[in-house]
């Protein structure tokens, strides 16, 4: 069980990966359910990056987007509902060898999770969480979340949903030390693709809030945003979120957006109508908790036990 | 000091020194076990906490200070009454009246200034006392101990506990090289200056003693041959789970657990360690399953509520089989309890206490010295076992401080688990032996041994599985590691004869008090034994056959059950203590039991007390079976 091997260092044999060296078999997410475009999108990441699956480690709660893990053909961890981000912070605090991808829903995030969002995001360790907001509970068959509108009916609100709802993007951008956030939608791939992609370049926590397609429970929710013309707004700046022409046939508004302006990323965090996507905002030069937890990685046994007799000395009669 | 041919010989002594807190008995006190330690005395020294955080002044809640139990053998608790106690005011003393600490005899070393202190009411209070105390058969010595601390420093309350540790010296006929030695490195950072003032306290301490106090005595040394170390059984845990090669200790703050992670604080991170501090207990023990996952070392450290918060996760640990050491430093329970006193109640919580099948391994140090070496033990177990181990201490064990021989340490333990070597993609994550149910887990970074890791129902492939089998043959598995663990265990020693009138089971902290009342009753003539349990899940094998040797077998627990002729329930309705729940369903024996739940450490005197109404009057077994059986009756009525 001790046994060290120290020869995986020199495996170098060259090898490429495909679409296919990720794929974790199919998903068993209902058709037209936004979960699907969002797997594939970080399949390609994965694939586009040449990611060694054996190094990437999917991780999630409970609740339907939190299936994730098992459609992927990489590591995974699929956890507790809620508790998705202390285990994901918990295998980069010694490994900043591995990728991971955090899958969360709105109920798992921003309710059950809610004491472990503010905290991962002050951490800032190197992780992309995609926030799967479907502004429902799926997966124990509609309830209302936190994000749910004011009077959408669910099995717990026949009458519709009561409270104002909670904004996940306003939220994260008032916790200490963010790093980064981002807002994109499941139904415009290349959008979804690019946003996530610069999600995993950033070093940090990148906080991607995933406006999520419930063909289920919340049918029709988005279709506003979804079908005007001018429903949302590409946010566009050389740090942001690429855009491309394709994208710009597709989407009509677009604003300049600096994102290391918190206060502007704030304001439109607020703003729903037309809903803004892209990056927000980012600062990489917050402090990433890893370089806390990693220090003394690299310590030899025997220096350890050099400190370890200078304590019994130290307890010495 | 040299001995003095007037001192007279003593076996062992009980002193304490209690204060208002913030006076520095608890550093007086603890360099005098030290002192005694260095001089070859077994030593138990343990705290004397107050409920509150800055209780005030001259108050019973706030008793604050020291008891150091030391002699000429092994000392494994706390013992009775006190022989020898310094006080630095009288009020602090009913505090520890009201808790039994003291017997007719004892002696008393009391500051006297507060005869004339400037407010009536306090004088009176002390007049009060002195009537008091000597009705209840104390020694009372009146001393001037402030007034003689003035002529060596400016700051006289703040000084006295060493001028106080000087006395002792001197009472005790102990060298005072060591004192000064320990006053050195204490006060190193404080300067020069501070270390010469305290010497100089202990040196006038010593001086004090020899003129004004007509007490000499001698208390030879135990043994002396082995190198020892001295500490508490929260830093024995801590450098066991340093020792043991943990990477990751990830903990939210918790009473008595804290002071592991304080003493680890800086020592943890010289030898590359991480102390992750977490949001809240939940996420503590998230992030130490997170890194376990991953490859890494990990455990965490809690109390009972703490526990509470972590049953989730510990489920999860149990049925995705991920190594983890969960460190349970027991607390008075339920709820928020009693934060900084002893109990035994979560034992079962940490054996049954999650939903579902969980079993997990629990092992229960008894010493100080088992602090450091289970925690090492635990590490491999839940890595051969891919599992969950808890370890259960308390209060008790926490702040006790005790010498014990200097553990060797084995750079092997340090090796971590890591392994990134290619995985066989024939075999499956959960690849279990039909036999012992055990199976090597996969490493993020392992080329070919990708798995998604679910709390879910899963087979061999962990693959979300909701059929019949599935989850029968899991759980079918994952109790077979306990068997499979439970076949290497050697069935536990008896204390004593191995048959006999009664055996007295404990586990835990109480080892040392239950042992010494049975051997007391033993000497009598009684036909009583003892046993401890180191491992209760499993639990050590060979019970059954151990118990039917003896006529009576009985638990001694601090946790609560009703007593069965005073208490709440009997017969069917009694609620038992919680290892004779475990040991009446595992052996089907009529397990009784005594316990308490007042927060004290069990001490012998109480324990002799209660096994007595178990033994049959010395002579006369024929009586005692009938007063047993009548006993029984009662019960069942
Ligand atoms: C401790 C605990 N409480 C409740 C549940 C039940 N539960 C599972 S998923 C879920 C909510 C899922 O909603 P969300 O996080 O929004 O994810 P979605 O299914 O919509 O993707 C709940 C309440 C659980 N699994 N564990």
């Amino acid at each position: 069980m001790f046994g060290l091997k120290d020869d995986w260092a020199f495996d170098v044999s060259p090898r490429y990966f495909t679409l296919e060296d990720f794929d974790g078999g199919v998903a068993r997410w209902c058709p037209a359910c936004g979960d699907h475009a969002v797997l594939q999108a970080v399949k390609r990441i994965c694939r586009d990056e040449q990611l060694p699956p054996e190094k990437v480690v999917a991780v999630s709660g409970i609740g339907c987007s939190s299936r994730f893990p098992h459609y992927m053909s990489t590591y995974g961890f699929h956890g507790l509902h809620g508790r998705a981000l202390p285990v994901a912070c918990g295998v980069k605090a010694r490994r900043p060898d591995l990728t991971v991808w955090v899958a969360t829903g709105d109920g798992d995030c921003c309710s059950i999770g809610a004491g472990h969002w503010i905290h991962a995001i002050r951490y800032n360790m190197n992780l992309v969480v995609m926030l799967f907001d479907n502004a429902v509970y799926g997966l124990t068959k509609n309830q209302t979340s936190p994000t749910s509108p004011v009077g959408l009916k669910t099995n717990t609100h026949p009458r519709g949903a009561w409270l104002p709802p909670l904004n996940p993007l306003s939220a994260t951008l008032g916790f200490t030390n963010v790093s980064f956030v981002a807002q994109t939608v499941d139904w415009n791939p290349i959008h979804l693709h690019a946003t996530l992609l610069r999600a995993y370049q950033h070093r940090g926590l990148s906080f991607v809030r995933i406006m999520q397609r419930c063909p289920t429970y919340t049918a029709g929710l988005f279709d506003d945003i979804q079908k005007k013309p001018d429903g949302m707004t590409l946010l566009s700046h050389a740090d942001g979120v690429p855009i491309d022409d394709a994208l710009r046939r597709i989407i009509k508004g677009e604003i300049e957006h600096d994102p290391s302006d918190l206060a502007k990323a704030r304001a439109l965090a607020e703003q729903g109508d037309p809903l803004p996507i892209g990056l927000l905002y980012c600062d990489p030069s917050r402090p990433c908790y890893e370089e806390y937890t990693n220090a003394g990685l690299d310590m030899k046994p025997e220096d350890k036990l050099a400190v370890l007799e200078r304590e019994l000395n130290r307890f010495a009669v | 000091m040299t001995t003095n041919s007037r001192r007279t010989r003593i076996d062992e002594q009980i002193v304490e020194i209690v204060s208002d807190s913030g006076e520095g008995a608890q550093k007086a006190g603890q360099s005098f076990g030290a002192v005694s330690a260095k001089m070859g005395n077994g030593v138990w020294t343990v705290e004397i906490i107050p409920a509150e955080i800055k209780p005030p002044a001259r108050s019973r809640a706030g008793a604050s200070g020291i008891r150091v139990r030391f002699g000429a053998r092994e000392m494994t608790n706390m013992g009775d009454e006190a022989d020898l106690v310094v006080a630095f005011n009288e009020q602090v003393l009913y505090g520890r009246i009201e808790q039994g600490a003291y017997r007719e005899g004892t002696v008393i070393l009391l500051e006297n200034k507060w005869a004339d202190d400037p407010q009536e009411p306090v004088r009176a209070q002390y007049a009060e006392a002195l009537v008091e105390f000597k009705k209840r058969g104390y020694v009372v010595h009146e001393l001037a101990l402030e007034k003689a601390c003035l002529e060596h420093t400016p700051t006289p309350r703040l000084g006295k506990n060493m001028f106080v540790l000087g006395m002792l010296c001197q009472i005790y006929g102990r060298d005072l090289k060591p004192a000064l030695d320990e006053v050195a490195m204490i006060f190193a950072r404080k300067g020069e200056d501070v270390v010469k003032r305290n010497q100089r306290l202990i040196e006038a301490g010593a001086a004090f003693a020899a003129e004004h106090i007509d007490l000499h005595y001698e208390v030879p040394a135990w043994q002396s041959e082995r190198a020892m170390v001295v500490m508490n059984g929260n830093q024995a845990a801590g450098l066991g789970i340093m020792a043991s090669g943990m990477e990751v200790l990830s903990m939210y703050p918790i009473t008595p657990a804290t002071s592991v992670s304080h003493y680890m604080a800086g020592v943890f991170a010289r030898m590359g360690g991480c102390l992750h501090q977490a949001e809240d207990e939940i996420a503590a023990i998230g992030f130490a399953i997170g890194s376990s996952y991953a490859g890494k070392t990990a455990c965490t450290v809690t109390s009972g509520p703490g526990l509470a918060l972590k049953t989730e996760f510990l489920g999860l640990a149990v049925m995705a089989e991920i190594p983890l050491v969960i460190v349970l430093v027991q607390r008075g329970g339920p709820s928020t309890g009693l934060p900084t006193k002893v109990e035994q109640g979560d034992l079962l919580a940490a054996l049954y206490g999650a939903p579902g099948d969980a079993p997990k391994v629990v092992l229960a140090p008894a010493t100080i010295e088992d602090c450091f070496h289970f925690v090492i033990t635990a590490r491999r177990l839940a890595e051969t076992f891919r599992t969950p181990v808890l370890v259960l201490t308390d209060a008790n064990l926490a702040t006790g401080v005790s010498p014990f021989p200097r553990p060797e340490l084995d750079a092997r333990w340090l090796a971590p688990p890591f392994d990134q070597a290619d995985w066989d993609e024939k075999v499956p994550p959960y690849d279990w032996d039909g036999e012992t149910g055990i199976s090597q887990r996969p490493i993020p970074g392992q080329k070919g041994g990708e798995y998604v890791l679910t709390g879910l129902a899963h087979t061999r492939q962990s693959k979300v599985a909701y059929d019949p089998e599935a989850n029968q043959l899991g759980c079918d598995m994952r109790s077979r590691k306990l068997a499979a663990l439970q076949k290497t265990l050697r069935p536990p020693t008896v204390n004593g004869d191995p048959e006999g009138d009664l055996l007295v089971v404990g586990w835990g902290s109480t080892l040392g008090a239950i042992t010494e009342a049975v051997d007391r009753a033993r000497g009598e003539g009684h036909r009583v034994s003892s046993l401890h349990l180191r491992v209760l899940s499993p639990l050590e094998p060979g019970l059954t056959e151990i118990f039917k040797r003896f006529k009576q077998v009985m638990t001694v627990e601090i946790n609560y059950s009703d007593d069965p002729i005073t208490g709440a329930g009997a017969g069917e309705q009694r609620r038992y203590a919680q290892l004779a729940w475990v040991l009446r369903s595992v052996t089907l024996a009529p397990v009784q039991c005594w316990s308490v739940v007042e927060g004290q450490p069990l001490q012998p005197a109480k324990i002799y007390n209660a096994i007595s109404r178990y033994l049959p009057p010395l002579g006369d077994s024929a009586r005692a079976a009938d007063k047993k059986s009548s006993e029984e009756a009662a019960c069942s009525a």
